[in-house]
């Protein structure tokens, strides 16, 4: 088997291996299945490794069924890896072995079926990120959901643990609806179903209202995933209910997959017939970013429920990967990819520390830790350090995702953004930061929060361990670490700039898939982040931290600051934490309200 | 949110989303006017190079294989995860479930029901059974066929009852059959990989249009599909329908 | 006539989700869910058609017969599975939920809030 029989490997190894476990599961001991499993995504993960590597100079297009396209129609599947794809399967593995490690001791009543899913999940994430074929996409978007919706509901005891997964599977399918309808228009106009065959279809006459209804439609389904306001509501809750090592994945790196196929779609697709848009698609995208991250940070500093603030700051991030990559250039797609990269990392190894805590102490709720955490100083050291990675303290990843991501705004005129990305950044690392001063330090009052958490008993583990098991805090440290490492590697940053450019080359990516022509590969030079990336991110951690201590020492503040501040902010925050109700008929009305807005906005810019 | 103002939130933005709908709707060809080129290049060429006259099939199993490959894990995983979102737990088994309705089992069936149900069984395995293997030639498939094959033993259930049910599809066979079919399709695109080609390349003999034994990988896959949709549904079925017998009275097969 | 099909998926989709929004029953939740899928059914199956074409199938006619598109029908079976699988998780969650509950109004059973 050469090199060039990987491609598939990456998916079918772990939904292969899930079929096994199946089939021998009973006469295997626990322990061999978990091994299996863990060494699966390492094959996984150094499979992808390899394609990462093998795909910087050029894309690996990869026929199934050895079905060459003809005269450039393709007849069958292509998986057309790039850095990105095969970089979001790699985070996805590296992810998955970090949680499968975690659970060591997790599950003991469900024995094989956890791994299962997660292997299941692992295959499909992988084949999402590396297909080359639009309904093949959706095909693994459905994988990957239904995979996602039974880890969701593992509580089965709990009703909103149950009701949490409902509104999840219901919210899913409709976004899987909306974009099966977009295929149907984009497949009734080209007769295709190859991304680069479409795109060059499509290009080749000017934009009409199925054009852009068809990305609207896709668009949008996609962003239900992608967890964007207003298609957002589903994801606290499902953070909130699903077991732990679960939300590493799901925060980590499902949720944004949604935006990647979004991205996907649009540069292959879309960007040559709506090339001449690109401007006025600019000012729309950051609008729509700016306010998922505003509402995603304030909802995250107002939680209580450790879960549900996590999630929320990764709502808030999801608004700042849209906001990267609304600018339409390699800088800001580059932007987004190291950052995603790296708040990957930083996020799932919080929700394992989060995990930590549930298991020591039953509770994920702040007001019901705060104190309890001092007998665990390990983990409050890797706490905060998660929490100024959030935050984009450098040297971590995240900073330079984010520095390029302002850089690439200002070079467009842009400014506001800089503001934003300040916002975000406090607001998630603050509420963070504030959780590790109350649960490590025992400060703050416990009337602080008008958190109303559930007060259902959360178990995840049978046994109730004394010193937390080195399987629990080994992964955590080496999530960190890798997040880290992301910011200190030399060349990641060009190595990035330079598949992002290729990415958004609409013309290359369909001449080297259906010719399989060398693409000319744009020459883009290193840059190295100007001193106000470094500076501006010093800031947003400052005032994070400030932001932590405000909450933590409301007390001490003047009686008149703290009655004006509750008179102008508890309306607004009383309203939006109305708006989520936890009942599905809310949640889907806004994801219809969300189409019809952003459908008008097209139509009205580009119609 | 209230109610009235959740409706009309929604009539607002449905008549957005209908507009949108309409509007892309409107840029595609008239019905009954399909132009595009994938369709018809299949049609054309197909039975030349496939020796197969079931062109859905052709496209599902042969041309995009893959997605066959994905759809049927996608099958795999929801048995796996029903298995998961149903499971017993202790407190269930030690009581009764709060909805549970006393004096209300199920009646004896009448003989006309056994049976007729029995004589329909068999006649709908038989029936399962071709449509599985008559894959390439005429419409069907391995998942039309599983899933025929599948209500067959449910048919044993409403004639007879659970017990027989269970008899007829033990949880261990069933779970193999789920298993190694879903396997048993990726095995088959790795031994197509292993032997040089590309991952699912129909290398077998292609042998006479019109043959049962033609189209090479094609009705391989096919059984291997029909065993993991039967064995998948079959689970499906049971999984629901532990739910409908008295706890921790009848223990499983 | 030309475009009615069309229309025919866009109410499905709508009215499915006036269903689901508007539902006091889980197991009506969901089977208006699949109407909202089997909005995409009939959109997919009405763009393969053409007129005075007879199904993809060469069995008793020659290759070369004018057919109707056989992709979309491959695609649709593939929706078909989809939807199928989805109900059935969600089915089982609806179970589940009145096991605990006793009910199945989604106005009273609310995940988290806030």
């Amino acid at each position: 088997m050469s090199i060039n029989a990987l491609p598939p490997l990456p998916v079918v190894l772990p939904l292969s291996v899930a079929a096994l476990l199946i089939a021998t599961a009973p006469r295997l001991p626990r322990r061999v299945i978990d091994l299996l499993a863990i060494a699966t995504a390492l094959a996984v993960a150094i499979l992808c490794a390899l394609l990462l590597v093998r795909s910087l100079d050029g894309p690996i297009v990869y026929w199934f069924g050895g079905w060459l396209p003809r005269d450039g129609i393709a007849l069958g599947i292509s998986f057309v890896i790039d850095p990105f794809g095969a970089g979001l399967a790699l985070l996805a593995s590296v992810l998955v072995v970090a949680s499968l490690i975690f659970t060591w001791h997790y599950f003991d009543e469900v024995g094989v079926l956890f791994p299962v899913l997660t292997l299941t999940f692992l295959g499909a994430m992988a084949g999402f990120s590396l297909t080359g074929d639009l309904f093949n996409l959706f095909v693994f978007f459905e994988l990957m959901s239904v995979a996602a919706f039974a880890l969701t509901g593992y509580k089965i005891e709990e009703e909103e643990a149950l009701m949490g997964a409902f509104n999840f599977g219901v919210t899913n399918s409709i976004g899987a609806f909306l974009v099966l309808t977009g295929i149907g228009l984009l497949y009734g106009r080209t007769g295709a179903l190859n991304l680069a065959q479409m795109g060059r279809t499509l290009a080749s006459a000017p934009a009409d209202g199925l054009v852009i209804g068809a990305l609207v439609l896709i668009s949008t389904g996609f962003a239900v995933k992608a967890a964007l306001v207003p298609f957002h509501f589903w994801l606290a809750d499902a953070h909130a209910v699903a077991p732990t090592p679960v939300c590493v994945l799901f925060s980590g790196v499902m949720v944004e997959l949604g935006l990647y196929a979004v991205l996907r779609v649009y540069w292959t697709v879309f960007a040559g017939v709506l090339a001449a848009h690109e401007d006025r698609l600019r000012p729309l995208l950051l609008a729509a970013g700016s306010l998922t991250v505003l509402v995603g940070g304030v909802m995250c500093f107002a939680q209580a429920h450790l879960k549900r603030l996590l999630a929320f700051s990764t709502i808030s991030h999801m608004g700042v990967f849209l906001m990267g990559t609304a600018c339409l250039t390699a800088d800001g797609l580059a932007g987004t990819g190291l950052y995603v990269l790296a708040h990957g990392l930083v996020k799932g190894g919080l929700f394992l520390a989060a995990g930590i805590l549930l298991n020591r102490f039953e509770s994920v709720d702040e007001n019901v830790l705060r104190g309890r955490g001092k007998l665990l100083p390990a983990v409050g050291v890797l706490f905060t350090l998660g929490a100024l990675g959030l935050s984009g303290l450098p040297p971590f990843g995240t900073w330079t995702g984010k520095a390029l991501i302002e850089d690439a705004a200002a070079d467009l005129g842009f400014h506001g953004v800089s503001v934003i990305l300040f916002l975000s950044s406090a607001l998630t690392g603050g509420a963070v930061l504030r959780v590790c001063g109350a649960v490590f330090l025992g400060w703050g009052h416990k009337e602080n929060e008008e958190g109303k958490t559930p007060k259902y008993q959360e178990k995840e583990t049978k046994k109730k361990y004394t010193r937390t098991p080195l399987v629990m805090i080994v992964p955590v440290g080496v999530l960190f670490l890798l997040a880290l490492l992301a910011g200190l590697w030399p060349t990641l940053k060009s190595e990035t700039v330079r598949a992002a450019a290729r990415f958004e080359n609409p013309q290359g990516y369909a001449d080297g898939v259906l010719e399989g022509s060398a693409e000319t590969l744009l020459a883009v030079g290193p840059k190295q982040p100007p001193p106000s990336g470094f500076l501006s991110s010093v800031t947003a951690t400052a005032g994070a931290v400030v932001l932590a201590l405000t909450a933590l020492f409301v007390r001490r503040l003047p009686q008149s600051l703290r009655r004006n501040a509750w008179r102008v902010g508890h309306p607004a925050l009383a309203v939006l934490r109305t708006l989520h109700s936890g009942y599905v008929g809310d949640y889907v009305v806004w994801i219809i309200v969300g189409v019809a807005m952003l459908g008008g906005l097209c139509a009205w810019r580009f119609g | 949110m209230s109610e009235r103002g959740r409706l009309l939130l929604f009539v607002a933005g449905a008549a957005g989303f209908a507009a949108l709908l309409l509007w892309g709707l409107a840029g595609l060809p008239a019905f009954g006017d399909y132009r595009g080129p994938y369709g018809d290049v299949i049609n054309a060429s197909a039975v030349a190079q496939r020796h197969l006259t079931n062109m859905a099939s052709a496209i599902n199993f042969d041309y995009r294989g893959f997605d066959t490959l994905g759809e049927e894990y996608i099958l795999f995983t929801a048995v796996t995860g029903l298995a998961l979102l149903l499971r017993e737990i202790r407190s269930e088994i030690e009581e009764a479930p709060r909805d549970a309705s006393p004096n209300r089992d199920a009646s004896d069936r009448s003989d006309a029901l056994r049976w007729f149900g029995l004589m329909l069984a068999g006649f709908t395995n038989l029936f399962g059974l071709y449509v599985v293997i008559h894959a390439h030639l005429t419409p069907g498939g391995g998942f039309q066929g599983g899933a025929i094959l599948g209500t067959a033993c449910l048919l044993v259930y409403l004639a007879i009852g659970y017990r027989a049910f269970r008899t007829v599809s033990p949880k261990v066979l069933m779970d193999f059959a789920d298993a190694t079919g879903a396997g048993g399709y990726a095995l088959i695109g790795l031994g197509t990989l292993l032997a040089g080609g590309a991952f699912l390349q129909n290398m077998l003999p292609l042998g006479q249009t019109g043959d049962l034994l033609s189209a090479g990988t094609v009705p391989v896959i096919n059984l291997v599909v029909g065993l993991e949709v039967s064995g998948g549904f079959i689970l499906m079925f049971a999984e629901f329908l532990k739910e409908t017998r008295k706890p921790s009275r009848e223990k499983d097969a | 006539m030309n475009f009615l099909p069309y229309v025919v998926a866009a109410w499905l989709f709508v009215v499915g989700l006036y269903g689901i929004i508007t539902s006091r029953h889980l197991i009506h939740l969901i089977v208006c869910l699949a109407v909202v899928q089997s909005s995409t059914y009939v959109l997919l199956l009405s763009i393969g058609y053409r007129t005075g074409a007879g199904a993809p199938i060469f069995a008793n006619v020659p290759p070369g017969t004018p057919a109707v598109d056989p992709v979309v029908q491959a695609l649709a079976l593939t929706d078909i599975v989809v939807g199928a699988t989805v109900t059935a998780l969600l089915l089982a969650l609806a179970v589940q939920v009145h096991k605990r509950r006793g009910t199945l109004d989604p106005n009273r059973l609310r995940s988290m809030r806030g």
